[in-house]
């Protein structure tokens, strides 16, 4: 069992796994009621990989996510309204409506615009982490991938990158058994297709159950230390699952059942609140407040967009090139 | 002035900018103690350092992307990839990413960086070290891109490619002896902007990098037939100097565009569609617009077959005495 949390930071943990389950079974059924345009890729499911890894990382170091992004924003501290904004391609989205479900993000906060380019994330951020090392700073960055990414070049060759520069950064790969629709399975021929990959660049690696928050917790705690230490990239290695389908359109057929029933009896939010519980770290007057709040803080949010003005037709130009701002 | 080489000059300007920003960084696959492929970059480890000369892995995504994490930090990477030719592999960085993240953020983030690659033949290097590529790139928005032909411009366009907040492509020409006097001072060449290389009042060439030399020997031999031809070095090919090319067309009214690029698909196209989408220049013609291009075909390597691909002063001038035969 590993080491529980004080109050606070368990109660902002599970605040942040809460907030990312319902923003995305809102946003799913949204969709399904054909209010909300565009795609999606949903992260219910792997609310710890995002909530553990981040939870520790300061304002100032940098979040680099996937098409999958939006608890990894949330996590980072995008705010709400920015995000859901976004989903519905207005004015005061985080991106003003132009980036989108797949393109989330805020500077302010450090979570840089997601890339969804499987793999094109990979590289960046190991340029952010140079540029860490040429300013001489102390920032880390967190650069989440999937178990698919790491069929990619990029990957590769951002690992060695990585290493012989002993960059500042953490790779951490979210292996929800699938890319899009192809189990890991066929496509890779080690069972862990980051961690065991590892060895081939020298990095540590280590792999952890991402359905446990506070294991990936302890997991980034090390790596952060490493990375901020002058002592190069970890990989981690989440195992997680995707309790929806890949994308908007994917029924997710294809899963077998006793498989789904394995892993949704895992549910990483479920089982934090029952360690909550069980440890008495919270009661459940108090998760139940918190999840009120979080609840009336979405109902909000979606009202808010819903209402909120779209960008002016005239900025559709704007930011291709720099404007002197 | 200073009597300075192509690749002189795009080593001063870079070392002139290294020295003025410690944020401006060199990075690429043997530019350190060997001082790169095509040696541009001889002494500038010892004196710059490994912190701002950073030696690379063959790895030609891998070290573009890390460019566009570097630039999206502040920093100013410029990056050398070896041949043009491998810019298929760093095509990702620079289209998907690079091109389109200030974008995607709404201008919450910039990717400064400066792409520096080589193309075009005569080099004996065959088909996948000689091909000129621009085409693959002018269609995308949120580049910039820049192909200088003399020295004087290479270092004024690289100073500037290395100032400018957005991603830079800065296409170089393999004849890095050619020399020229060069203005000692600290200079810029704008990107964007046309130059006339040679004035001329009865037919405009219009051209980029290497064949800006062809042109000029084409137009030195058509003087003897009295015809004269003025030579128009874009210098930039996005942002387009439009109005440098109808101001000329509308002048000569007769064009011959040329670029060692196969035709087909080629940057000469939107040059022409340029030409004529205009009502002034388009009236002025005399003659239909010709391309003089490179061959459609991938370099061969012999020697004698090689010479064949790239557009020749002989092909341009038989184009231009035809437009006057009428
Ligand atoms: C380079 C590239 N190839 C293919 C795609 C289409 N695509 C989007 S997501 C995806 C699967 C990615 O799987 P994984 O890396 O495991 O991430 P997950 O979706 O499971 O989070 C694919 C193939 C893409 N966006 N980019
Ligand atoms: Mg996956």
């Amino acid at each position: 069992m590993s080491k529980l949390p004080n109050k606070e930071k368990a109660l902002g943990m599970y605040r942040q796994m809460y907030l990312i389950r319902k923003y995305e079974e809102r946003i799913y059924y949204l969709f399904l009621e054909g209010i909300m345009p565009g795609t999606i890729h949903q992260s219910t499911g792997q609310e710890a990989c995002a909530v553990g890894m981040l939870y520790d990382l300061r304002k100032d170091d940098y979040m680099a996510s996937t098409h999958r992004p939006a608890g990894h924003d949330l996590a980072k501290g995008v705010s709400l309204r920015g995000m859901m904004c976004e989903m519905f391609g207005k004015e005061d989205g985080c991106c003003h409506g132009k980036g989108g479900a797949m393109h989330t993000g805020d500077v302010e906060v450090g979570a840089l615009v997601a890339n969804a380019i499987v793999g094109g994330n990979l590289p960046i951020a190991a340029g952010v982490a140079l540029a860490f090392k040429m300013q001489k700073k102390d920032n880390v960055i967190v650069c989440f991938f999937g178990d698919g990414a790491t069929n990619e070049g990029s990957f590769h060759e951002s690992m060695n990158a990585a290493a012989i520069w002993k960059l500042p950064v953490i790779y951490v790969c979210e292996n929800n058994l699938y890319s899009a629709t192809t189990s890991i399975a066929l496509t890779c021929n080690m069972p862990n297709p980051a961690a065991d990959r590892a060895v081939a660049y020298a990095i540590p690696a280590e792999v952890v159950d991402g359905n446990d928050v506070l294991k990936v917790n302890e997991a980034a705690a090390k790596a952060i230390k490493r990375a901020r230490g002058g002592e190069g990239p970890t990989i981690i290695e989440l195992k997680t699952y995707r309790h929806g389908g890949h994308s908007r359109n994917d029924a997710c057929q294809y899963r077998p059942k006793d498989e789904e029933k394995h892993w949704f009896d895992r549910d990483p939010v479920k089982n934090f609140r029952d360690v909550l519980i069980s440890t008495q770290l919270a009661t459940e007057q108090e998760l139940k407040t918190i999840e009120k709040a979080i609840e009336s803080d979405i109902d909000e949010s979606v009202e808010y967009a819903q209402n909120a003005p779209f960008p002016q037709i005239e900025s559709a130009l704007a930011d291709v090139y720099w404007e002197g701002k | 002035m200073i009597k300075l080489s192509y690749r002189e000059a795009i080593r001063q300007a870079m070392m002139e900018e290294m020295e003025r920003d410690p944020d401006v960084v060199l990075i690429g696959e043997d530019v350190g103690c060997y001082g790169g492929c095509f040696q541009v970059t001889p002494g500038m480890i010892e004196r710059f350092g490994p912190r701002q000369v950073i030696e690379t892995p063959v790895s030609e995504e891998c070290i573009v992307g890390v460019a566009v994490g570097a630039a999206m930090m502040g920093m100013k990477p410029i990056v050398e990839v070896m041949y043009g030719d491998f810019s298929t592999l760093a095509a990702d960085p620079l289209i998907n990413h690079a091109a389109k993240i200030r974008f995607m953020s709404a201008g919450q983030q910039s990717v400064p960086l400066v792409y520096r690659t080589p193309m075009g033949s005569g080099t004996g290097a065959a088909a996948q070290h000689t091909q000129s590529l621009e085409a693959l790139f002018t269609n995308v928005p949120g580049l910039k891109i820049v192909y200088p032909a003399s020295p004087t411009d290479a270092k004024g366009l690289m100073k500037s490619a290395i100032r400018d907040p957005d991603p830079v492509l800065f296409f170089e020409h393999k004849l890095y002896g050619a020399e020229e006097l060069v203005p000692q001072e600290d200079y810029l060449i704008p990107i964007g902007k046309a130059d006339i290389k040679r004035q001329g009042s009865d037919v405009t060439i219009i051209t980029y990098g290497k064949t800006v030399f062809t042109a000029l020997e084409a137009a030195r031999v058509l003087e003897n037939d009295e015809i004269s031809a003025e030579v128009l070095d874009l210098r930039s090919l996005r942002p387009l100097d439009t109005e440098a090319i109808l101001a000329s067309v509308k002048k000569t009214g007769r064009v011959v565009v040329l670029h060692e690029a196969p035709r087909f698909g080629g940057f000469a196209g939107e040059i022409v569609s340029t030409i004529v989408e205009d009502l002034e220049a388009f009236s002025a013609l005399k003659a239909p617009v010709v391309r003089v291009c490179g061959l459609d075909m991938p370099t061969p390597f012999n020697k004698n077959l090689e010479q064949q691909l790239p557009p020749s002063s002989k092909r341009i001038i038989e184009s231009v005495l035809a437009m006057f035969r009428g």
